[in-house]
């Protein structure tokens, strides 16, 4: 993992995997919404309005995936100081802020046909939202200090305090009575949703994941170059 | 030890001698309370039916106000400096700052919060369960305060980004409390919602210390 702390050797890397990753993006999501959309039964009591599931569900996934890899990122930043440890954790928020929105909102929009509510203050509702909030908490106090360094510090003990949340997100289903339906796919005796469904799921699942290294990608190799441009000024005007 | 009791006891003193600090929040306490039965008309029982919830929610703004005080003063005058080459740990000085804040923050509210569940109309059965909800709740957010207090030293805007990192966090907290309120106002069991409540606390003062502790060294370097 060290090897790639350089950022010349990140980004050479990084350079050649994108192309690849982006192609597969948008593959999965083609094959991923077209089974999901025409090619996968409704079901027998929700009808069409399932869905909705393609969208929302791998959307989930991926918001507490970024989560975590923003408090891994944060936590390797303590430890060894690397800075794409931080530009990556910098970079996972507000993609994974993203995620949470969209998991949020499409929640929303199934719930009402279902639930025949927008909005309950469940308990999976309500540790989503916790992280959603969690991730504009991350976001402000980053960006609050002078030196992006010590934002970065910050940030990363804030990341690593957050991630509590994450098994509260994904156990409160089981823990508490709740209008949310329990784990259907990550269980410990195997999924119980029918495997036709299943297909549509994971392919939208690796495309919302592939979305997220490419996102990734772009925005450490953007932050990278705003941190050198920040040098660059720095060094200009102290001259 | 001693070290540590010489911190209580220097915020203790310092907070005697700004008593306005300490006052000032209270008062922000007291008058956000006034505000509901102004706002909503003098109903007793939407008042009583909402009392658990304005007398929580206000608590936890006020002590967001109390904040910006944990370490932004000794962060200017270097004093934060001087303590941490005192040799005590950083994460049992961040212990000392939140009882220190409990005792001048938590703890009057503690005693304060009766009383305006007076004015509140709070149904009579529940005054024992907000005291229990304040004692187990207060110090969690005194101490989930710290944490956020540490964060924020020398950003810009600390108060509000303090209170935008630390409410999020302290939700759980808020959700138990006011569901035991409304438990003994209905006349139900409050034990499992008062065990959670525990169990956060019990969670919170080992590791909320370190996490602050934490926090502290990447401000100070």
């Amino acid at each position: 993992m060290h090897r790639f702390a350089n950022p010349t050797r990140f980004f050479r890397l990084a350079n050649t995997v994108l192309p690849v990753l982006a192609a597969v993006t948008a593959v999965l999501f083609a094959s991923g919404l077209y089974y999901g959309l025409f090619d996968s039964p409704p079901d027998y009591q929700q009808g069409d309005t399932v869905r909705i599931m393609y969208v929302h569900v791998p959307a989930a996934w991926a918001a507490m995936a970024c989560y975590a890899t923003m408090a891994l990122a944060g936590a390797s930043f303590l430890i060894w100081k690397h800075i794409l440890a931080d530009l990556a954790a910098r970079a996972a928020a507000p993609i994974g802020a993203g995620f949470t929105l969209i998991a949020l909102v499409t929640g929303s929009l199934w719930g009402q046909p279902m639930w025949g509510t927008w909005w309950v203050w469940d308990a999976r509702l309500t540790s989503v939202l916790i992280l959603f909030f969690l991730y504009l908490g991350y976001i402000a106090l980053v960006n609050a200090f002078d030196d992006p360094d010590r934002g970065g510090r910050a940030g990363a003990v804030l990341a690593l305090v957050g991630a509590v949340n994450l098994p509260i997100i994904k156990f409160s289903v089981d823990w508490w009575n709740t209008l949310h339906q329990p784990a259907s796919v990550l269980r410990m005796d195997g999924p119980s949703i029918a495997p036709e469904m299943l297909l549509p799921l994971l392919l939208m699942a690796g495309a919302y994941f592939a979305l997220f290294g490419v996102m990734m990608i772009l925005r450490i190799r953007s932050l990278y170059a705003g941190r050198r441009l920040r040098q660059l000024r720095l060094a200009a005007a102290s001259e | 030890m001693s070290a540590f009791l010489a911190v209580i006891a220097r915020d203790l003193r310092l907070a005697r001698r700004q008593g306005t600090d300490v006052a000032m929040t209270l008062a922000f306490f007291v008058v956000v309370v006034a505000m509901f039965p102004l706002g909503l008309g003098p109903t007793p029982e939407l008042l009583a039916r909402i009392a658990p919830a304005v007398l929580w929610v206000t608590s936890l703004l006020a002590a967001m106000l109390s904040f910006d005080r944990l370490f932004q003063q000794d962060s200017e005058d270097g004093g934060l400096d001087q303590l941490a080459l005192s040799g005590l740990p950083l994460s049992l000085l961040a212990l000392a700052k939140a009882c220190a804040h409990w005792l001048t923050t938590g703890l009057p509210m503690l005693v304060l919060a009766p009383m305006l569940g007076i004015s509140l109309n709070l149904a009579p059965q529940s005054y024992g369960v907000l005291v229990a909800t304040l004692a187990l709740g207060t110090p969690v957010v005194s101490l989930f305060g710290v944490v956020g207090a540490a964060l924020v030293v020398g950003a810009r805007r600390a108060g509000v980004l303090v209170a935008l990192i630390v409410l999020p966090l302290l939700i759980p907290i808020l959700i138990f409390a006011v569901s035991a309120i409304d438990a003994a106002s209905a006349g139900l069991s409050v034990r499992v919602h008062l065990l959670f409540l525990g169990a956060i606390l019990a969670a919170a003062i080992p590791l909320a210390p370190l996490a602050a502790g934490a926090a502290l060294r990447q401000a100070l370097d």
